[in-house]
């Protein structure tokens, strides 16, 4: 806009020379320099937009794995969404182990669904894929569907004992989140 | 073309937006070439900065509205958690707060330069009108913007402010009890205080658009108040007075950001770090500076309605200003009595800035009455008398000759009648 | 255009008239002028910083003797990382208090605090703490440096301004007098004296050197953005000597054969 402006509002009485050179470049650090004080402005008002303090502080959850009997589990809250905890028995672990990748809707080797050396703890959303309701099955009373893992309530998604799903609408497995051992006992998820 | 506009525009896609809606030609034409006096001073930079204090009070605004709660029991703590955790939300708070004082401060200046070269008067009066509306509409936004952070001198001056209109013959309290949404400040006042308060920057954009537009159509006074007689008294505002007006907005925001940066609280309360306490009033209840020359008119005279009246009416009463100084000489550089009436004024609204500040008691209630006497003998008194009986200097013949040389007209000329545009 | 002498003189005279406005517009205290003892603190001025020793000092202040009475609900433990403790000592701090939360029956309970929850307040609302304090309510800390005249050096007097009442001063009950406090009778008996806490770097507690550092860590929480805006502060107005001097640079070149 500026340059269309110069070339047709040419009254300024000024000879050409050098002169000109010499504020042609003044112009040019003092319209930089603008330039870098106009992103100086506007960079905090984008940046404010950013997760603030008091969101990335509850962007990481501790979780204590303690009290989780096994056969059973807990749901934690974790950014705003709930993640299922579960204390897989042996039996469990040998069902997900064992299950045949060929039948699944999305398949998974149980290996890629837990920790190496934890591989009782799953831990996973609780966030059902086809429509996102929280399927039941953590409390050991809760009914569990043909798989022994999880049964959702609203359409009938089952899952297995590693969350992967095996029948019903939902698309793909309960999702990973991230997660690593801060001991055998401690869990810090995000 | 049908319809189209005839653009100069060369670029093909600016051409293209430019047939179809002219703003290029419009930018070019009131930015680019516009004739401007030549001989402006710097007090004609705050017009233009007063339009980059109200983008620098938009833009916090928005990006603070993002994390602010509106609701009496969450305002303080909101106000808190965007000082604390929200990125650089302690920039955009002491930002917009002393943003609004830096507004104040160089609409002040601009109002004064008005007074004192003649801008308000023929032809300029519409211009002059819309610039008080704006004066208007910026004082209840403060106000509105002031109540939000819901500490002790918020709350406060909010049913200090909203009482007044109880003064108000039968229907007061009707009135006061519409705007409280209740029986007293709460909720719901806070809650459309910042509806309010989101809409009329927006009411002041337009109003600031009326505002250039007239003053277009007019264009610019000069410190001689003279009209332009050519192209010799007149330059292009680019990049003559686009490069003058940056060195202007430089020393601004070198002021701002002292402000912002190493003193954000001094210009305001410490009690509105208190959290708003409806059963407790504070010792002294004041607005912010820029408020307090009002504040002395309001408590000038003992009756409610005698104050509030009064309080408007020294705001009201620059509407008839065209009208009140009969002067045909416009700046104030010719007329050597006025002048010294002006810097009169100036302290006058100084001290009753001052007397605002303190408690109506002792020296100050006199000092406040005499300041305020002073303030409508000077508009609606001094100013018609002086214009009709001042001895004003011969004017000179146009905007170039005092430079170029030619004295003033001989001795016996009377001061040249007003010209006509 | 020159800078005329007159235009400048009078600019001059309007700033220093505004300024001198500005210093008699500090709000007028009720009848009796108390003047402050002007204290130093290692946070004053352009390049002030926070004393990371003297604020842990405070802290410690805070947690052993105010904490009792005063709540700090606006600061998180997290804050606690920018005085200087690690992440595993605040956690260690946030984890010896507890905080309320909700049973799996719904009930009220309490549970450990973490970095990220707010300073546990010590009374669970209004009326509780009053009921506790005679009728008075202790002030919340989290911005006290700042909602009172004369900031730190209040706060400083007042923890330091405790003496016995003048002769025939008529102290009402449940008072105790107070040489810097407005009207003299503060709700507040002394909380800090020579001794109160036994510091953990060994530093000398006596009454002076308890009321600084609390100050100091007070200051803190109610501005703990103070170092990073005075930082930038300083690179900003570097940086806008630099563009004034250019684009005034810039105005004179382009303005050199105006005949105005």
């Amino acid at each position: 806009m500026a340059d269309t402006m110069s070339s047709t509002a040419h009254a300024s009485p000024h000879a050409p020379g050098p002169d000109v050179t010499k504020r042609d470049f003044l112009q040019l650090v003092a319209g930089a320099s603008a330039a870098i004080g106009a992103g100086a402005i506007v960079w905090p008002m984008v940046d404010s937009m950013n997760p603030s303090k008091d969101v990335l502080a509850l962007a990481e959850l501790e979780v204590d794995l303690a009290p989780v009997a096994v056969g059973g589990g807990i749901i934690v809250s974790w950014r705003g969404q709930p993640v299922f905890v579960r204390h897989r028995t042996e039996a469990e672990i040998k069902a997900a182990e064992e299950a045949p990748l060929g039948e699944m809707r999305d398949p998974a080797p149980d290996s890629e669904r837990v920790k190496e050396g934890h591989s009782q703890w799953l831990i996973v959303s609780a966030i059902c894929t086809h429509l996102g309701c929280i399927p039941l099955g953590i409390k050991p009373s809760d009914p569990r569907g043909e798989f022994g893992g999880w049964f959702c309530p609203c359409h009938g998604s089952q899952y297995d004992t590693a969350a992967r799903i095996r029948k019903g609408p939902a698309p793909r497995n309960l999702p990973l989140v991230p997660y690593a051992f801060l001991s055998d006992t401690k869990i810090k998820i995000g | 073309m049908v319809g189209l506009h005839q653009s100069d525009v060369k670029n093909p896609v600016l051409r293209w937006i430019d047939t179809r809606l002219p703003v290029i030609t419009m930018l070019q034409k009131e930015y680019g070439v516009f004739p401007t006096p030549k001989n402006f001073n710097y007090f004609w930079a705050f017009g233009g900065l007063s339009m980059v204090c109200l983008m620098i009070m938009i833009a916090t605004g928005i990006f603070l509205a993002m994390a602010y709660t509106p609701n009496t029991t969450m305002a303080f703590d909101s106000v808190e958690r965007i000082m604390r955790d929200v990125n650089y939300g302690w920039l955009l708070r002491y930002g917009h707060e002393n943003g609004a004082s830096m507004f104040f401060i160089v609409v002040y200046v601009h109002m004064f330069r008005g007074l004192y070269y003649g801008s308000y008067k023929y032809p300029r009066e519409l211009l002059w009108m819309l610039g008080v509306t704006i004066f208007l509409v910026m004082m209840a936004t403060g106000f509105l913007g002031y109540v939000l952070p819901w500490g002790q001198m918020s709350f406060w001056a909010a049913t200090v402010i909203t009482n007044l209109f109880s003064a108000i013959p039968v229907v007061g309290e009707t009135i006061v009890q519409w705007m409280w949404g209740g029986f007293s400040v709460d909720n719901p006042t806070l809650n459309r205080f910042f509806s309010l308060h989101y809409l009329l920057p927006f009411v002041l954009f337009g109003l600031v658009f009326l505002h250039v537009a007239a003053l277009h159509v007019t264009g610019s006074n000069n410190p001689l108040g003279i009209e332009p007689k050519g192209p010799q008294d007149t330059l292009p505002f680019h990049p003559y007075y686009t490069v003058k007006d940056s060195v202007a907005i430089c020393v601004f925001f070198l002021v701002f950001a002292f402000l912002v940066f190493f003193a954000p609280n001094y210009l305001g309360h410490a009690d509105n770090y208190i959290p708003a306490n409806p059963l407790s009033t504070p010792p002294h209840i004041v607005p912010d500076w820029y408020f307090l020359p009002f504040y002395a008119i309001l408590r000038a005279v003992p009756s409610k309605l005698g104050g509030v009246s009064l309080m408007f009416a020294s705001i009201l009463i620059l509407y008839l200003l065209p009208w009140l100084d009969t002067c045909k000489v416009r700046s104030a550089k010719f007329r050597p009595i006025y002048r010294v009436f002006f810097w009169v004024l100036v302290i006058a609204c100084i001290t009753l800035g001052v007397v605002g500040s303190q408690q109506p008691e002792g020296i100050w209630v006199p000092l406040g009455q005499v300041a305020t006497a002073y303030y409508f003998f000077h508009f609606l008194v001094l100013l018609p008398v002086l214009g009709k009986l001042e001895p004003t200097l011969p004017l000179p013949e146009s905007i170039s000759q005092p430079v170029l040389g030619g004295g003033p007209l001989p001795a016996g000329a009377a001061a040249k009648p007003m010209e006509k545009a | 255009m020159r800078i005329r002498p007159r235009n400048l003189l009078g600019a001059g005279l309007i700033g220093a008239a505004l300024l001198a406005a500005s210093l008699f517009a500090a709000p007028a205290r009720a009848a009796e002028e108390i003047e402050l003892p002007s204290v130093s603190w290692s946070f004053s001025g352009l390049f002030g910083s926070f004393d990371r020793a003297a604020a842990q000092r405070g802290f410690q202040i805070y947690n052993e003797v105010c904490s009792n009475c005063h709540s700090l609900k606006e600061a998180y433990y997290r804050d606690l990382i920018g005085i200087g403790l690690s992440p595993q000592q605040v956690k260690d701090v946030a984890a010896s208090k507890r905080v309320p939360t909700t049973d799996d029956n719904g009930q009220p309970a309490e549970r450990p605090a973490l970095p990220s929850d707010h300073f546990r307040s010590p009374f669970p609302n209004e009326k509780a703490a009053r009921a506790a304090n005679n009728g008075g309510l202790p002030p919340d800390q989290s911005v006290i440096v700042k909602a009172r005249e004369g900031g730190p050096d209040y706060v400083y007097a007042i923890l330091t301004g405790y003496v016995d009442p003048p002769p025939g001063f008529k102290l009402m009950s449940g008072l105790n007098y107070n040489k810097y406090f407005p009207g003299h009778q503060i709700a507040m008996p002394q909380p800090l004296r020579d001794g109160t806490v036994t510091y953990i770097d060994g530093t000398s507690n006596v009454l002076d050197q308890e009321a600084r550092d609390v100050v100091t860590f007070l200051t803190y929480i109610a501005n703990p953005e103070l170092e990073e805006r005075h930082r930038m502060g300083i690179k900003v107005m570097l940086f806008l000597l630099l563009l004034t001097g250019l684009s005034y640079a810039v105005k004179r070149k382009l303005w050199a054969n105006v005949h105005h």
